[in-house]
């Protein structure tokens, strides 16, 4: 191997470094030509090496324009490796510029970079696909050697993973010479990832370089002093140990799962804060200006913790960070390895972390956990077909950038991995799409967007068409929030706007670290002011709770069949597990174990299913229209990560069919129509297609209005034309995964393979209580909203001796409306402040607010 | 579906979950917010939503009108979602709607994306209608209504939510004083707009009823008085933001 040319021989040397193995490993690939994925764990300088070939390349042949164009998933991690870079290339003289290029990259150097390229840019996949929508994208690209793709494992296999691969595939066609540089956490399958980097959507064409380990994490199992928790996902019980952890270390992440949970251990660590230690919160939902304030006091060390959700699971690189608490279960090996990561990003040193189980179920996942990191395995998804509606922009994107012929686009799109299986149907249908709606009933002729000359090459229309475009391009489909608004002060953040809907006047919330009362709403936002009474809510957000990886769970049913692994659980545990096996049986490793029992005037139905609270939440659908269907009366039921839990009014007998293959089938159809997960699957897809805009040229659009929108549009469509293109694809992302219709059938083969155990008990089992007393029931028969709605009316009426009944109010409706005064002492409870003012204790304002 | 009565100035209307309201002794049925030809607009300016949209609107029109079969018919304005979507009626749709509209006496209200009465199609277009205690306007007046007189507006979508355990529950409903009644918007594309919203919490501060639109019937709460809102909103106002 050659060693590297003088100046940088020198600089390795002055800081007393070699280069490492896989540095080198990196250059040896690049001077072949070769494309290279490297994959190697924080800290150990993986992005020098990427670069390292490009820096070594222009010192010796130095030359204007574009060399290298480096994409990372994170806006602040590009501005983070441009100043890092920086110092290198000034250091040794290298003749190289370097710039970034983000959404927040004023104009005119955006117009500079097109006139005069950087030697090397720093960008993220969206402002790729958007210089490549330019006229002069060809030019800009043509003389790139070189593309390094950061944190590969982080994008690969998502939406905004599929626009890079299509990005990728262009690229291709603009600069065939450029090799790529894929750079990745340590993974289960790397693969996969070769396959997305390659030029071919291959493997062979990728080198595939392992960085060496670096130390083994230290990793501790922290229980609550006292009694275990039997339920509960919010770990508060463990906050006293935790607040010591904090005060014992010198800087600490808190990760906890939820924003919910963010919000209430801040609280909870800020009540017993008698040292006032700097304690600060960051999750996705504050401002972005409230978390930059937070990241950059964290990287000053002015802060000694901070509690953070998965907003801080990449990113820039602190250095300082001495331990990593993980509060409740932590789902997924490879993310917990990527948490541990963040504490001492430094190879040779052991990072130090903490998982937390907030219940007994969670401890015995903590031990998995901890248990698959010491024996190096790790989970990892399987890829899956990449998404229609990417597809969709992307071609409209490329018609925007020129014209082009279908069957080139083709072949293009076909050698991004993701696409590598797309059938040219689905492509024609969504370049049909994109032409005009792509309907059956074609009454938007008139409308197209799209024409083809003579020589089958397809232009666009209008120019309005590609401003459109640009405007709307990207992947990312924010739920429709609201803003939360200080009365007479600035913008707190936001929240769903399903949980504003919820809120009446005088009603109080947490957020922001604070304590807040709901005023009313504005146009555009939700006015709170400080303070308020009674028992505080926490806004949740949809979809936040990441569910148990398959590998996991596979983990934790081997543990929970196998008596003797029970050795490494905790005594409490041990006993709960003997207890289970003595009234009823562990569920077993193959096979499905169903138990069944009357509890209070109703039969519940409990299934070990482990594949995953989504899984579950959509298998309780199948399962209680199938129960309605042989007649045994659901009435609700509920799914944590491990189990199904459902109720119903008569004995379940014969619960062999209620496991059938074919639940699959007509029911899920059925569970199409109403289920909320799809409607918010088909929004995020109509979204991204274009149906529906994110912005429209000199208009704004609210995300209110959208939502809206997008639920009518579903509906009309899968009554008047269930096989258009983006009903297909909403079904094609239910079943890849997204919404674990696959792992729905994981567990139903299972049963089929292993057998269904059924235990009729004349009680609820040990192992069924913390399923339980689990919040969030959902609630079944015909029309499920429509039962919630009687059954509230229904309450109102109880509540009211029935003076609030409907017919009555009908025929008085037009005499007697109660003063106001009445109804407003009726409604605010009063006898809750003492209880409250003991929850909360206010964190100082400048580390719960903005508006310091 | 089950029809709710609502008496108000001693005439007993019926709130069809339909999404649209009924007299009775007029033999007169009252619908607001149509937004026919919504679809091809937005198709018009790039956005391709499905084209399905005034189909789908008229056939439950007919299925209210098969129900109730009133003599005259009240289409309360924003029957087309612009000026030029009656133009752009397919042949079919059109000749659906015309079918619906023969025989009955006919009234279109002008409403602010339909200011200008529809060509080609039967019935007289007025800006208000007054049928004896009754007035029927697109949009609500926030003046004061005098005494005895019932006013019948559209125009805001009103939508409500209803709490219930888990959350909230948000859909169309209908909302009244017992002096006002607004219905909900019937177009199949029509988004809504929150009660609580100082638009609407204007006209109804003195509170009333909701009733939201389910499957089979309504569901009705008594919302609290609406000028907490519009307290917060003047208080806003005052302070600056």
């Amino acid at each position: 191997m050659r060693t590297l040319p003088e100046p940088f021989t020198a600089w390795f040397a002055g800081r007393g470094w070699a280069p490492r193995a896989h540095q080198l490993a990196l250059l040896a690939a690049a001077r072949r030509g070769d494309s290279a994925l490297l994959v190697a764990p924080t800290g150990g300088g993986k992005t020098l090496a990427g670069f390292l070939p490009s820096l070594i390349d222009l010192h010796g042949q130095p030359r204007d324009g574009l060399h290298t164009l480096y994409i990372s998933p994170l806006k602040a991690l590009a501005v983070d490796i441009a100043r890092n870079l920086t110092q290198p290339v000034e250091e040794m003289g290298l003749p190289i510029r370097i710039e970034t290029r983000t959404g927040d990259t004023p104009q005119n150097r955006r117009t500079r970079q097109r006139e005069n390229p950087p030697n090397f840019l720093l960008t993220t996949p969206e402002s790729l696909a958007l210089l490549l929508t330019l006229p002069d994208a060809g030019s800009f690209f043509g003389g790139l050697a070189a593309v390094v793709v950061d944190e590969i494992h982080a994008i690969a296999g998502t939406k905004r993973g599929d626009q890079l691969a299509l990005g990728l595939a262009r690229l291709g066609t603009l600069a065939p010479g450029a090799r790529r540089v894929g750079l990745s956490a340590t993974v289960a399958h790397p693969d996969p990832l070769r396959r997305y980097l390659s030029p071919t959507g291959g493997i062979d064409d990728v080198a595939l370089v392992v960085g060496e380990g670096g130390a083994e994490p230290r990793l501790d199992i922290l229980l609550p002093e006292g009694r275990l928790p039997w339920g509960g996902h919010m770990g508060l019980a463990s906050m006293p140990e935790v607040y010591r952890r904090i005060r014992e270390a010198g800087v600490t992440i808190v990760f906890v799962n939820t924003r919910a949970q963010a919000e209430l251990c801040f609280q909870a660590l800020w009540k017993m804060n008698d040292d006032n230690l700097p304690i600060g919160l960051h999750h996705g939902s504050l401002t972005v200006e409230q978390r930059r304030k937070v990241e950059a006091a964290m990287a000053a060390g002015r802060l000694r913790a901070v509690v953070a959700t998965a907003s801080l699971d990449l990113g820039i690189d602190w250095g300082a960070v001495d331990q990593v608490v993980q509060v409740g279960a932590p789902k997924g090996v490879a993310r917990l390895l990527q948490r541990i990561g963040r504490a001492n990003h430094r190879m040779d040193e052991a990072s130090q972390a903490v998982l937390v189980p907030a219940n007994r179920f969670e401890v015995i996942e903590c031990t998995a956990a901890r248990q698959a990191i010491a024996a190096h395995e790790l989970d990892g998804d399987p890829p899956r077909p990449g998404g229609l509606d990417v597809l969709a922009q992307h071609i409209l994107a490329v018609a925007v950038a020129g014209p082009f012929r279908p069957d080139d686009l083709y072949a293009e799109v076909t050698r991004a991995a993701p696409y590598a299986a797309l059938p040219r149907r689905d492509f024609d249908d969504a370049l049909r799409f994109v032409e005009d709606g792509g309907y059956a009933l074609q009454s938007y002729d008139r409308f197209r967007k799209l024409f083809r000359d003579a020589q089958s090459y397809i232009h666009v229309k209008t120019t309005a068409v590609a401003r459109q475009l640009r405007m709307n391009l990207g992947t990312i489909v924010e739920t429709p929030l609201m803003k939360v608004r200080l009365r007479g002060g600035g913008v707190l953040g936001e929240v769903e706007e399903w949980f504003v809907s919820t809120l009446t006047q005088g009603d109080c919330f947490i957020f922001a670290g604070q304590l807040l009362r709901f005023e009313g709403l504005d146009t555009t936002a939700c006015l709170v002011t400080r303070g308020g009474e009674g028992e505080p809510r926490v806004p949740a957000y949809a979809g936040s709770r990441m569910p148990l990886t398959t590998y996991l769970a596979a983990r934790v049913r081997a543990i929970l069949a196998d008596p003797k692994a029970w050795k490494a659980l905790p005594a409490p545990v041990q006993e709960w597990l003997r207890l289970q096996q003595k009234q009823s049986e562990m569920p077993p490793r193959d096979g499905l174990l169903v138990e069944t029992f009357p509890r209070g005037e109703k039969w519940f139905l409990v299934a070990y299913c482990f594949e995953g609270r989504l899984a579950h939440q959509s298998l309780g659908m199948l399962v209680t229209k199938r129960m309605e269907k042989l007649g045994m009366a659901p009435l609700g039921y509920l799914a944590t990560d491990y189990v199904l839990a459902a109720w119903c009014a008569f004995e379940p007998v014969g619960v062999e069919r209620l496991f059938e293959e074919d639940i699959l089938g007509e029911e899920l159809e059925e569970w199409m129509a109403e289920s909320s997960m799809l409607r918010r699957t088909f929004r995020n897809i109509a979204t991204i297609a274009g149906l529906i805009e994110k912005n429209h040229p000199g208009q704004e659009k609210s995300g209110r209005q959208m939502t809206m929108n997008a639920d009518l549009i579903y509906d009309v469509l899968r009554k008047h034309e269930p096989d258009h293109i983006l009903l297909r694809a909403t079904r094609q992302e239910a079943a890849a995964g997204l919404t674990d219709v696959a792992r729905i059938g994981l567990i139903l083969a299972r049963a089929r393979a292993g057998g269904i155990r059924h235990r009729a008990l004349d009680r609820v089992s040990p192992l069924a209580v913390p399923a339980l007393i689990e919040e969030g029931r959902e609630w079944v028969a015909g029309g499920a909203e429509d039962a919630l709605l009687a059954e509230a009316e229904a309450l109102v009426a109880d509540a009211t001796l029935g003076t609030d009944a409907f017919n009555e109010v009908l025929a008085t409706v037009t005499e007697a409306i109660p003063p106001r005064g009445d109804r407003d002492r009726a409604r605010r409870p009063r006898d809750k402040k003492a209880r409250y003012n003991r929850f909360i204790r206010s964190a100082p304002k400048h580390l719960g607010s903005p508006d310091r | 579906m089950t029809a709710a009565p609502l008496h108000m100035a001693g005439q007993r209307l019926m709130l069809d979950p339909a999404g649209v309201c009924t007299w009775p002794a007029q033999k007169l049925l009252a619908v607001t917010d149509l937004h026919l030809e919504k679809g091809s607009h937005f198709a018009a300016r790039g956005q391709f939503v499905p084209p399905y949209d005034t189909r789908d609107t008229l056939e439950r029109l007919g299925a209210a009108l098969r129900k109730w079969n009133p003599q005259k018919l009240v289409l309360m304005g924003d029957s087309f979602h612009d000026r030029h979507g009656c133009a752009r009626l397919p042949p079919a749709d059109c000749a659906t709607l015309k079918r619906l509209l023969e025989g009955r006496e006919v009234t279109w209200l002008l409403g602010n994306h339909d200011p200008e009465p529809p060509e080609g199609l039967p019935g007289t277009a007025v800006t208000e209608l007054r049928i004896g205690a009754i007035v029927f306007r697109h949009q609500a007046d926030p003046a004061r209504l005098p005494l005895g007189i019932i006013e019948v507006s559209g125009h805001f979508h009103p939508k409500a939510t209803m709490p219930v355990r888990g959350g909230g529950v948000t859909r169309p409903c209908f909302l009244t004083d017992g002096r006002r009644l607004m219905l909900p918007a019937f177009g199949a594309f029509t988004g809504g707009l929150d009660i609580r919203d100082p638009a609407i919490a204007r006209l109804f501060h003195r509170g009333g009823r909701a009733f939201l639109i389910g499957q089979e019937r309504l569901y009705s709460f008594a919302t609290g008085p609406l000028r907490g809102a519009m307290r917060a909103m003047e208080a806003e106002a005052a302070n600056g933001p």
